[in-house]
């Protein structure tokens, strides 16, 4: 099969271990009052946005992780988030709105009286998506390359089939509303860091080192006396257990789920994160998360009509009335996707990551440059 | 079920099933030689109902028919030509990414320029009056897909069994590299590899139209997925293959949902747990060549 990623990933990080992780500290410590400062004054609309950046991040962390890092191209990423959504949801609803969502077919007995915390129906959420992806890893993984792809894709598709029919569990088509609004810029961000704490963490132990080892030659694997399917296993549980987080709190960001929301376009909104980021770079998805999200954002103007009048002195363009193209705006993404694959396959970090060590080294590289009046290279991570 | 009813459903799965074969052609000759999923396929599909019914509004239909058919044609070597071509050294995922890429283009393309309105398609009266066979009611349409089909298929079998361009399909399926040194124009062939397959989705689209009465911008999804989905179950790469594929999924859903109304929720579901089935038990598919990893 092949590897997605010809270059090694980032060197040993060890540097200094204590200036490191005060550095980590004083980030985190920056970051939560930054985010204290944004509840409190920003609009609602801009709130929105660096929520949804933040859930992003944690999909194509995810999404990430099984391909970029781990080399299984799965293209379900909508089906794990799908189970995270609903499971969570069932969750948090209250029996009373319980009662009154599900009015075709009454809910089944167990789930009616269900109700736990937030933080417990995200973590049950990750969980049976984990099973989802454990039930589903022993037939499709055993598949390589575009084969996994389609056959991930097909496990998506069932588990919507399923989400549309199984009324008494998930009130069919319909879907749930009024889901419990509790993923506020704290849960978030607080399970953004949990995410990255815990792929940077496997990243750097003996695990991710042997899964980018099967990534790169599953075959040189073998031969070392690595189990390569009970490895790539664990990592499309560790996948599919943030893909159900993702989806959990986007469930409870927009407090409406329905079956048609977890098609195949949502997983080709995180691929396009992973893709544009750069493939097996922790950096280039939680970058790559801000710059798509913003983007697609920002894109909605093509939809909506406008007007171009602009005075540039010595001629005036407009008054053009620009109509609003629906569909435009995934146009243009489309071709971004494609422009990225096919011009800058790397994306936009390509496989750099940052860290602390190359942060400090950036000032000495710099003066380096100056001195040797080289204007080459750039600095990175 | 009486025995009407079993037969109505035999033409209908032969239906369907032919539907489902003439777009799993295109599937498996393009990964036959550049070993990656055609994800825009199924959109090409789209493609030929639309341009069939705007032809129609200026042209006698068989016209519109042909033109239909000759522009999916030059969508599918255009779409190569621009969205392969420049990755054929890459890894084979950077092309599937592209494809998916192309895929999303191609619909949200429509939905811009024919709207995301679904539209009536063009029937000829002749082929939906009801004719009456011994106790049943049947469509000549239900009649002519199958017909249809197994003449592009005759035909197609021939260009690639007995004429030159298809021995070079053949050779450049087997090892691209000796076909290159062996002076075959390999980009020439691979472009009319994406011809044939498309023009034989744009005669499924058009005939997908007249059996569901209606087009929409994303009309190709499913059956381009299905559509896969029976490529891989007859063994891809084989165009017979493709089309006992077609064939054998056209007939679980339909006459599942017929014997077992009430799993008609799920016709959705049955494909791609035919598709696990038969990547579990045969890896290769039903038709496929049995080859083992070279290490």
């Amino acid at each position: 099969m092949s590897a997605p990623l010809a270059a090694p990933a980032a060197g040993p990080a060890a540097g200094k271990p204590l200036r490191d992780g005060l550095c980590t500290v004083g980030l985190l410590l920056a970051g939560s009052f930054l985010l204290r400062w944004a509840s409190g004054s920003l609009n609602g609309y801009q709130i929105q946005l660096l929520n949804l950046i933040a859930i992003n991040a944690i999909l194509a962390l995810s999404l990430n992780f099984i391909y970029g890092f781990s080399g299984m191209f799965s293209l379900g990423h909508a089906g794990f988030m799908a189970v995270g959504a609903y499971v969570s949801a069932l969750c948090i609803l209250t029996p009373a709105q319980k009662a009154t969502i599900w009015f075709l077919e009454p809910i089944v007995a167990p789930l009616a009286t269900l109700q736990t915390s937030f933080f417990a129906s995200v973590m049950l959420g990750g969980l049976v998506a984990a099973l989802f992806s454990l039930l589903i890893a022993a037939p499709v993984l055993r598949l390589g390359g575009d084969y996994l792809g389609i056959a991930t894709l097909g496990f998506a598709e069932i588990i919507r089939v399923l989400l549309t029919n199984l009324v008494p569990v998930t009130n069919g088509a319909i879907g749930l509303r009024g889901i419990p609004s509790h993923a506020n810029l704290f849960w978030n961000y607080a399970w953004l860091v949990i995410t990255l704490y815990v792929i940077l963490s496997i990243l750097k132990s003996n695990f991710g080192n042997v899964l980018k080892s099967i990534r790169d030659d599953d075959i040189a694997a073998k031969t070392m006396g690595i189990n390569t399917t009970s490895y790539r296993t664990m990592a499309f549980c560790v996948g599919g257990f943030f893909a159900g987080v993702g989806g959990a709190l986007m469930g409870s960001l927009i407090t409406t789920i329905e079956p048609k929301m977890f098609n195949f376009q949502l997983t080709f909104n995180i691929l396009l994160i992973v893709v544009a980021g750069g493939l097996g770079s922790v950096t280039g998805s939680v970058v790559g998360s801000a710059v798509i999200t913003l983007l697609l954002e920002g894109l909605r103007i093509v939809e909506y009509p406008f007007n171009i009048d602009l005075d540039l002195g010595l001629f005036r363009v407009g008054p053009v009335h620009v109509p609003g193209v629906p569909g435009m705006r995934m146009v243009i993404f489309a071709l971004v996707l494609m422009f990225i694959i096919i011009f800058r396959r790397q994306g936009l970090i390509g496989t750099r990551e940052l860290s602390w060590r190359a942060l400090f080294a950036l000032p000495s590289k710099i003066r380096g440059l100056v001195g040797r009046k080289d204007p080459g290279a750039g600095a990175g991570g | 079920m009486s025995f009407e009813l079993f037969v109505q459903n035999v033409f209908n799965s032969m239906t369907v099933g032919s539907l489902y074969a003439l777009i799993a052609i295109g599937y498996t000759m393009v990964y036959g030689i550049l070993r990656f999923i055609n994800f825009a396929h199924g959109d090409v599909f789209m493609v030929g109902a639309y341009l069939i019914f705007f032809a129609e509004m200026l042209v006698p239909w068989p016209v519109a028919a042909l033109i239909a058919i000759a522009g999916a044609s030059l969508l599918g070597i255009l779409v190569d030509q621009t969205a392969y071509r420049p990755l054929r050294e890459a890894p084979r995922i950077s092309a599937l990414i592209s494809a998916i890429g192309v895929s999303f283009l191609l619909e949200n393309l429509a939905v811009v320029v024919f709207t995301g309105l679904p539209r009536p398609a063009v029937q000829p009266a002749w082929m939906v009056r009801p004719i009456a066979v011994g106790g049943l009611r049947v469509l000549p349409l239900t009649f002519l897909v199958p017909l249809v089909t197994a003449a592009l298929v005759m035909g197609l079998l021939y260009v690639v069994y007995r004429t030159r361009p298809g021995l070079a399909m053949r050779a450049i399926s087997r090892d691209i590299e000796t076909t290159r040194m062996m002076g075959v124009s390999i980009n020439r062939i691979i472009a009319l590899t994406f011809g044939l397959g498309s023009a034989l989705a744009a005669a499924a689209g058009i005939m997908w139209a007249m059996r569901y009465p209606q087009i929409h911008p994303y009309m190709g999804v499913f059956p381009g997925f299905k559509a896969f989905i029976a490529a891989v179950v007859g063994g891809i790469g084989s165009i017979r293959g493709a089309v006992l594929g077609g064939l054998l999924l056209g007939t679980v859903e339909v006459m599942a949902i017929a014997f077992n109304p009430t799993l008609s929720g799920y016709r959705d579901a049955f494909a791609f747990v035919l598709l696990i089935v038969i990547l579990i038990f045969m890896p290769t598919g039903l038709l496929g060549e049995k080859n083992k990893d070279k290490i």
